[in-house]
């Protein structure tokens, strides 16, 4: 990631009322800013699986792991670096277009690996699904035309197969 | 069996052992107050939930049982919201239970509705609303585990009125398995052994001994390590108590207003064994000048506490007690080739002189000459002299604590029951209230403030009534004293709104009218007499306001802030160096 101060952390939770209040409220008296924050359940439907973007410095970092995983009903929780990590991203944009544009966007989007899910006289509505990267560079180049609305859901994350995660990240917890 | 939900929870709490419950009722936890005169828990009627609160701390600090709370919606619940807090800071085993207006009401400003559970969150280590009837028995279960287990804590629940009403077919609650709660007990065998190496190449060795101590029943285990290696020890505000103060290696409490052996004993450490204790910022002063030479051995149960502030050489990630066995085996096993418990050949005699030496030369002092105040040091160490072993001490917050911490003799484990990580105020009457409840069978004397009296003295109508037999000594020096003494020092002796009167209330009439015996002692004469007197009462709450020095500072301090090496001495020396 860019930003050497963004850790991903996915946690396995509860799916119980309140559990999100939990989480936010730790960040919050504790001092730790949230970038992002993407939240479903599982295929379990008793537990939902949270990808936070967290932004603190990297000497930090297993204070929040350790703190959140006091919270009950944080079942699992570990760090996951990027280069360990899958990571997917959702997009949607409004873009003003004016019909001389249009086909001009249209070939960056689908360059990018974008759809078009909306269309009208003058504007699109624009979906990326991606790496964060990859999202950040559409839309740059989006900004250029006039973003009317974006939404990005945050970053969601699971590790790589064959990536010794558990192990690895449980043993270090120990031993920091 | 068919039991309203209100049975199920008193049945539930039945199940747990609970023997005594401290509540007030009202509106939402009625119905629950109905099964208690059926029940065989004792129920004690504080005068204010905070008293409830502060109660249960002080019966769990003293037996090492979780204390019960229960109080109603609304401002009851509230209202105990600082013993949640001064729990959780301590790490103090609390069950509160709240009442709630009913679940369909839930949302909508209903008549004493509050939102406990998420004004509790962050001082809680958990808190459930229970929503379905079925679930008490197995959701009380839980409670007492979550706050019982690992690094204790409190807990509340909160219980509303159509379920304490509605019909359960009550089942005791099986073994709880919480996913989301596991811990690591045992320390890891390598890093035992690390840790031994360490300590056996260590030339200045200190135990930094702290609360977790006591929590995890170490204190026989720590004295068979302290008495095989004579590693020197000082114990932390929370740890009083968990080595003995007549142990000649016990160098007293480091921090703020530790003694000077055990500030600059961690300072001038080659390594820190802390056992149980979290680098408090009143310990560490300026962190970044703490223990500046001294390698890090740090075992706590708590992943939480590992590196949070100093980054340790060797974690023991563990219960306290089960690192300490641990270690004094492998120290052991290293020294004596497997044959039993030698004195461990650690070389260090040195470190012990040097010690031995700084204990000759800066002693706690106080004026002892003093014959025309009652110096407030003196009070305690004659009130201290004059105990029975075992006998339970609890404390306010503010001058008066930090003097009883350091001139009352603690020999006991769990025997001193003290407001630490939050320091409230009016902690010591409940506190001690609760502690008797407890311990019937131990004189429990608390060591209050005349501000913090002021903040929770109604309880001892509580303990009249209840005939629960606490004696209170009141250092009355007529002010909010700590903040004076920080005005007196920072604020170039302005001071603006500490001062209270000595006679305003009149804390001997006051304490009769609550039922209590009441003394007043105005010279240093009279002080020895009147304790004695009061040692002789047992059949009711006794109260005595002794009128101390006013302008008595506490010393040894380190400014706030300040590194631990600029420890004051002395008011002299403070006042040639601050001023
Ligand atoms: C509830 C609460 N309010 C305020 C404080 C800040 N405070 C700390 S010590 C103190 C003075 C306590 O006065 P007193 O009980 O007379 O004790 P003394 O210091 O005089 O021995 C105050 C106001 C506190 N610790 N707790
Ligand atoms: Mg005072």
């Amino acid at each position: 990631m860019e930003n050497k101060n963004h850790h991903i952390v996915s946690a396995l939770v509860e799916n119980k009322a309140g559990v999100l209040a939990r989480i936010a409220g730790l960040f919050a008296r504790r001092g730790f800013n949230i970038y992002s924050l993407a939240v479903a359940p599982t295929d379990d439907a008793k537990l939902s699986r949270v990808t936070i973007v967290v932004d603190v410095e990297a000497s930090l970092l297993n204070q929040v792991v350790s703190q959140l995983n006091k919270l009950i009903n944080v079942v699992e929780i570990r760090e996951l670096s990027p280069s360990d990590a899958v990571e997917r991203e959702l997009l949607l944009a409004t873009v003003q277009c004016s019909p001389e544009k249009r086909s001009e966007i249209i070939q960056i989007v689908t360059a990018l690996g974008g759809e078009i899910v909306d269309v009208d006289i003058s504007c699109l509505t624009i979906e990326m699904s991606s790496t964060p990267e990859r999202l950040d560079t559409l839309e740059e180049l989006l900004n250029s035309y006039g973003i009317l609305r974006i939404q990005r859901t945050g970053r969601v994350a699971l590790p790589r197969l064959g990536y010794l995660a558990e192990s690895k990240i449980e043993s270090e917890l120990k031993l920091a | 069996m068919k039991l309203t939900g209100a049975q199920a929870l008193i049945k539930s709490l039945e199940h747990q052992g609970v023997e005594v419950i401290f509540g007030l009722p009202g509106g939402a936890i009625l119905p629950v107050y109905d099964p208690i005169l059926d029940s065989s828990i004792r129920h004690i009627l504080v005068r204010h939930e905070q008293g409830a609160g502060h109660m249960a701390e002080g019966y769990s600090m003293a037996t090492r049982r979780p204390g019960v709370a229960m109080v109603t919606s609304g401002p009851g619940a509230t209202n105990i919201v600082t013993p949640l807090l001064n729990a959780f800071m301590d790490s103090t085993p609390l069950v509160v239970v709240t009442g709630q207006v009913a679940t369909g009401s839930i949302g909508t400003d209903a008549f004493q509705e509050c939102d406990i559970t998420g004004i509790t969150m962050g001082i809680t280590k958990h808190n459930w609303l229970i929503k379905d009837p079925n679930e008490i028995a197995q959701t009380i279960a839980e409670a007492f585990h979550v706050a019982t287990t690992g690094r204790p804590g409190p807990v509340l629940i909160d219980f509303p009125k159509d379920i304490a009403n509605s019909k359960v077919d009550y089942q005791e609650p099986g073994a709880v398995s919480l996913a989301g709660f596991t811990m690591q007990t045992e320390p890891d065998p390598a890093a035992v052994s690390a840790a031994a190496d360490m300590i056996l190449n260590s030339k200045r060795p200190v135990l930094y001994v702290g609360g977790g101590v006591l929590k995890s029943n170490a204190s026989a285990a720590l004295k068979i390590l302290v008495e095989q290696t004579s590693i020197p020890v000082v114990t932390t505000l929370m740890a009083r108590g968990a080595f003995p103060d007549s142990n000649e290696l016990n160098l007293g409490m480091p921090g703020m207003h530790g003694t000077y052996t055990a500030v600059m004993a961690l300072q001038k450490a080659d390594l820190v064994i802390a056992m149980g204790a979290r680098f408090d910022d009143r310990v560490t002063g300026k962190i970044s000048a703490f223990a500046p030479l001294a390698k890090i051995i740090h075992a706590d149960i708590d992943p939480a506490e590992i590196g949070k502030v100093r980054r340790p050489d060797i974690t023991l990630l563990g219960e306290c007690r089960r690192s300490i066995e641990e270690l004094t085996r492998a120290l052991t096993e290293k020294t004596s080739n497997g044959n039993g418990d030698l004195k461990l050949p650690l070389d260090i005699d040195e470190w012990h002189n040097t010690l031995k030496g700084w204990k000759q030369k800066y002693p706690l002092s106080y004026d002892r000459e003093a014959t025309d105040v009652v110096k407030p040091q003196y009070v305690i160490e004659e009130l201290s002299k004059r105990q029975e072993e075992g006998t339970i001490l609890a404390s306010g917050v503010g001058q008066h604590q930090m003097w009883a911490s350091q001139y009352w003799k603690f020999d006991t484990p769990n025997t001193w029951i003290n407001s630490g990580g939050a320091g409230t105020m009016g902690f010591a009457v409940p506190a001690a209230i609760g502690a008797k409840v407890g311990r019937p069978d131990k004189p429990v004397w608390a060591i209050d403030g005349d501000g913090c009296f002021q903040m929770t003295a109604q309880e001892l109508v509580t303990a009249s009534a209840e005939q629960i037999p606490v004696k209170i000594a009141i250092l009355n020096n007529a002010y909010l004293g700590m903040v004076r003494q920080w005005q007196h020092m920072f604020y170039e002796e302005r001071y603006s709104e500490v001062y209270l009167s000595p006679d305003l209330p009149d804390y001997v009439k006051w304490a009769e009218a609550m039922g209590a015996i009441a003394f007043r002692v105005d010279t240093p004469e009279e002080v020895i007499p009147t304790i004695e007197k009061a040692n002789e009462i047992d059949d009711r709450p006794v109260v005595i306001d002794f009128r101390t020095d006013v302008t008595e500072r506490v010393f040894p301090m380190v400014p706030a802030g300040a590194p631990n090496d600029d420890i004051l001495i002395s008011a002299e020396h403070a006042d040639g160096i601050v001023q």
